[in-house]
């Protein structure tokens, strides 16, 4: 396990804005076809048509009609198109727009909803990708995740202040308990060496465990009731809400577009985000250059964890409403895919959040009315980020030309 | 290798000048008086029961009954007469040989199960105890030695938890269509190599990173396997998800030593299976042309390439290999164990194994010895919930993962793995 190496930089192969470099003879359709959004998108259409070959292929019907392939076709192909179209489409309405709904309202109430999905996987994502950009391999999400929603919904309940200053508070709370589990790794790291990715991914078990052991303490649920999960937090405490009922979309999406400007500002504008960043290229070489690594190592840390706490708190804060033991689902690990998605740039970071928020609310809506598991959503995403990391496989499988940079040096 | 030149640093050389190292003293002061003050001094009253026969043993051992305080606070003298010498030790600068912090290590435990036995007058079922340690390691085991030939040979394999889960999956599957256990023994290796051949396409031919696709890697078996279980698997249980297991093949006489040969020699072939991979791989790593090849490949792939090793031809071949080794562990999962398989149920396993890996220093004999510490922090942690302790569940369960961390931080600290693990090898 080395974390010399930067996952910010995938692969050797130059960046894209070194494919389309000014003063290179290119004609227009050549860079229209050798562009990384072109990539992007076409590693989307192929992972959608994998994940349409997995549904047809466990699908009863469809492998019945296979059967009969020679003496109806016709037959076979409306069937394959149906299933797959119709869980395609059930995952499009519960993405983005639902041409069936009654009212306007229910119609464009899906796009708020992958918002909600990808609120809290957008903030823990930006933690992860601030980590990446400093060559700390940061799985911890989960756990980070875990304490700030454990922080921040205590405080949810557990305070009696007027609205908003409670709700900030608490989201403060949230902040720092993220912030303290990931400093544990990034001081550990610092002082003893302590590979963090080893000891992140025992955090996020002893996070887990914890909350479920909390959660069966009347001190802390503020309940008599015997289920593990806690009061409902205050109205004061919660998120307000950016457009009226049924909408749910709060204001944690504002504290996501506001947490993806300041990791931007840090790492592209400030001194010691040049620090991480010099620290994430080579380690060696900042050390020389009188950066301390240390200190970037646990500044890192806590930053990141701030990130993925903030996130928990905007789940339990604005979304759920009270703790229980599956508060986080699995934000913290997919965080670690959205983050590999955008590249680890802030913005990317901030879009494959939203996208995989879609993905997110939608498959929720495919598995209810066609019955597909949400688990292919799952496949889709990691077929996305595998080919979305090898562009040169994407251009050979549509045969796309090759950058004109890059055939020049092979 | 530099790896091991730089543990043991020939005697003699900067010895004089070497500052006094001071983490072990104070960590084994620490815990001596943690047992002498809680286990000895405010111990709890009662008699603790050490049960170590089982039914039907060759030799008829009695339980061994001790009262808890008195048992805490002998044991506790003995923790702070070997922190004494740590100390002493550590002053005169001799490093201590590795059975010290083991026996350390046994005699902390054994003081700590007179405390929670005691009071409530509780068995200390062993065997049990022992037995279910092997039992949780076994994966681990197998992965770590999967994620060990990959680094060593330069590939940096994330995916061994999705290698563990695709041979969990289609063991379940193999075996239940086949009607035999042994068949899905078979097909294990063949789903975690299958997972290795994906991301060595894409770690050696396209470059990318390996850390992300392992872990996308992981994401994409979940996905996989979860769907076919919640379309396939669960439509017809009875045809492709039925439990088969793995008969217990008990060695004659050596199963029939009390405790340990009951523990080691009464298991299924996959356990004797890990026996000879261990062993195998940590003579091979070591001592054999492909082990030296591996090294090289993975330390300084120009060098083995000038001299005419095949370097991507050496990687892929090994990771791949060590995929299989990953896939045989995840069968323990299902058909190891006889049971069916379920979503996501290789639970992190994968993971615990690459840090097992790393805390075992990338070797066999290490990440063995790692893996047996977290899979016994875990057997003692079910041992003493099902005894009962006024300690909650859900602390003891955090047990296993605790113990990791300290063992990172306070007695692994700084490793290094092999120097070109992560660099795809461009020529």
């Amino acid at each position: 396990m080395t974390t010399d190496i930067s996952p910010a930089a995938p692969s050797p192969a130059p960046p894209p804005t070194a494919e389309a470099r000014p003063g290179q003879e290119q004609s227009t359709l050549q860079q229209i076809l050798s562009g990384s959004w072109l990539v992007s998108l076409l590693a989307i259409v192929l992972a959608l048509l994998l994940g349409g070959v997995l549904i047809a292929v466990s699908n009863a019907a469809v492998i019945a009609a296979a059967a009969n392939i020679g003496s109806a076709p016709g037959v076979f192909f409306s069937t394959l198109f149906s299933t797959v179209g119709e869980a395609y489409s059930a995952l499009f309405r519960g993405a983005v727009f639902d041409w069936n709904a009654r009212t306007t309202e229910r119609a464009i109430r899906p796009l708020t909803e992958s918002l909600v999905s990808g609120t809290p996987l957008i903030l823990a994502g930006l933690g992860i990708a601030l980590a990446f950009r400093s060559g700390l391999f940061n799985i911890g999400g989960q756990g980070q995740v875990i304490l700030g929603a454990t922080v921040a919904g205590f405080l949810g309940y557990a305070l009696e202040l007027p609205a908003g200053v409670h709700m900030l508070l608490a989201a403060l709370g949230g902040l720092i308990g993220g912030a303290i589990w990931a400093g544990i790794a990034g001081v550990l790291k610092a002082k003893t060496g302590a590979n963090e990715v080893i000891v992140t991914i025992m955090l996020n078990s002893i996070a887990g465990y914890l909350l479920g052991y909390l959660l069966k303490q009347n001190w802390f649920t503020h309940t008599s009731s015997a289920n593990p999960q806690s009061r409902v937090i205050d109205e004061s405490a919660e998120m307000f809400l950016l457009l009226p009922p049924p909408f749910r979309l709060h204001f944690g999406f504002i504290i996501a577009v506001l947490a993806t400007i300041f990791v931007w500002w840090l790492l592209e504008r400030s001194t010691i985000g040049f620090e991480f960043k010099a620290v994430g290229a080579n380690p060696h070489a900042a050390k020389t250059a009188g950066i301390s690594v240390s200190k970037v190592t646990i500044l890192v840390m806590l930053i990141a964890g701030a990130l993925a706490g903030l996130g928990g708190a905007a789940q339990v804060l604005g979304t759920e409403g009270k703790l229980t033991g599956g508060i986080s689902g699995s934000i913290g690990f997919d965080a670690i895919t959205v983050a590999l998605l955008g590249r680890s740039k802030p913005l990317g970071t901030f879009f494959a959040g939203l996208l995989f928020g879609a993905f997110k609310a939608g498959g929720y809506l495919m598995q209810s009315q066609t019955g597909t598991p949400i688990d292919i959503v799952l496949v889709v995403q990691s077929v996305i980020v595998l080919l979305i990391a090898a562009p040169p496989l994407v251009r050979s499988i549509f045969r796309l030309p090759t950058p004109v940079l890059k055939r020049k040096e092979s | 290798m530099t790896a091991h030149t730089l543990d043991a640093t020939p005697a003699g050389q900067s010895k004089a000048l070497a500052p006094i190292i001071w983490k072990f003293p104070v960590v084994y002061s620490i815990l001596a008086l943690v047992s002498l003050v809680f286990f000895g001094l405010i111990g709890r009253d009662g008699q603790t029961t050490f049960r170590i026969a089982t039914e039907g043993d060759f030799f008829a051992i009695p339980d061994i009954v001790v009262p808890a305080t008195a048992a805490g606070l002998v044991l506790s003298l003995i923790l702070v007469v070997m922190a004494a010498a740590s100390i002493w030790f550590a002053l005169r600068r001799v490093s201590l040989a590795s059975w010290f912090p083991m026996l350390f290590g046994v005699l902390f435990v054994l003081s700590f199960l007179a405390w929670a036995g005691g009071g409530s007058g509780g068995v200390i079922p062993m065997t049990t105890l022992l037995a279910g340690a092997l039992a949780l390691s076994v994966p681990l085991i197998f992965g770590a030695m999967c994620g060990l030939v990959g680094e060593r040979s330069g590939i940096i394999n994330i995916a061994i938890e999705g290698q563990l889960l695709a041979g969990a999956f289609l063991a379940a599957v193999v075996a239940s269509v086949v009607q035999n256990p042994y068949a899905g023994l078979l097909a294990a290796p063949i789903a975690g190599a299958l997972v290795a051949v994906v991301l060595t396409f894409f770690a050696v031919k396209y470059w990318v990173n390996q850390i992300i696709i392992g872990v996308v890697l992981n994401v994409l078996v979940v996905g996989l396997t979860s769907f076919l279980y919640s379309t396939v698997l669960t439509e017809n249980a009875e045809l492709w998800n039925a439990r088969q297991r793995l008969p217990n093949l008990p060695i004659p006489l050596l199963s029939d030593i009390p405790i340990l040969g009951r523990v080691l020699f009464d298991q299924n072939i996959l356990v004797y299976l890990m026996y000879l991979v261990v062993i195998a791989l940590q003579i091979l790593v070591f001592r054999s042309k492909w082990g030296l090849r591996m090294r090289a490949v993975g330390e300084h792939p120009k060098a083995a390439d000038t001299v005419g090793i095949r370097v991507n031809a050496t990687r892929v071949r090994n990771t791949i290999m060590a995929g299989a080794i990953a896939g045989l562990g995840g069968a323990f999962f299902t058909v190891g164990s006889g049971l069916a398989f379920g979503k996501e149920m290789s639970a992190g396993q994968g993971y615990i194994a690459l840090a097992a890996m790393i805390l075992g220093k990338w070797n066999p004999k290490g990440a063995l010895l790692a893996a047996l510490l977290f899979g016994f922090s875990k057997s003692l942690g079910n041992t003493l919930q099902s005894i009962g302790t006024p300690v909650a569940n859900e602390l003891l369960l955090m047990l296993p993962y605790i113990v990791t961390v300290l063992a990172v931080a306070g007695f692994v600290g700084r490793v290094r793995p092999p120097a070109a693990a992560g660099v795809p090898y461009v020529k």
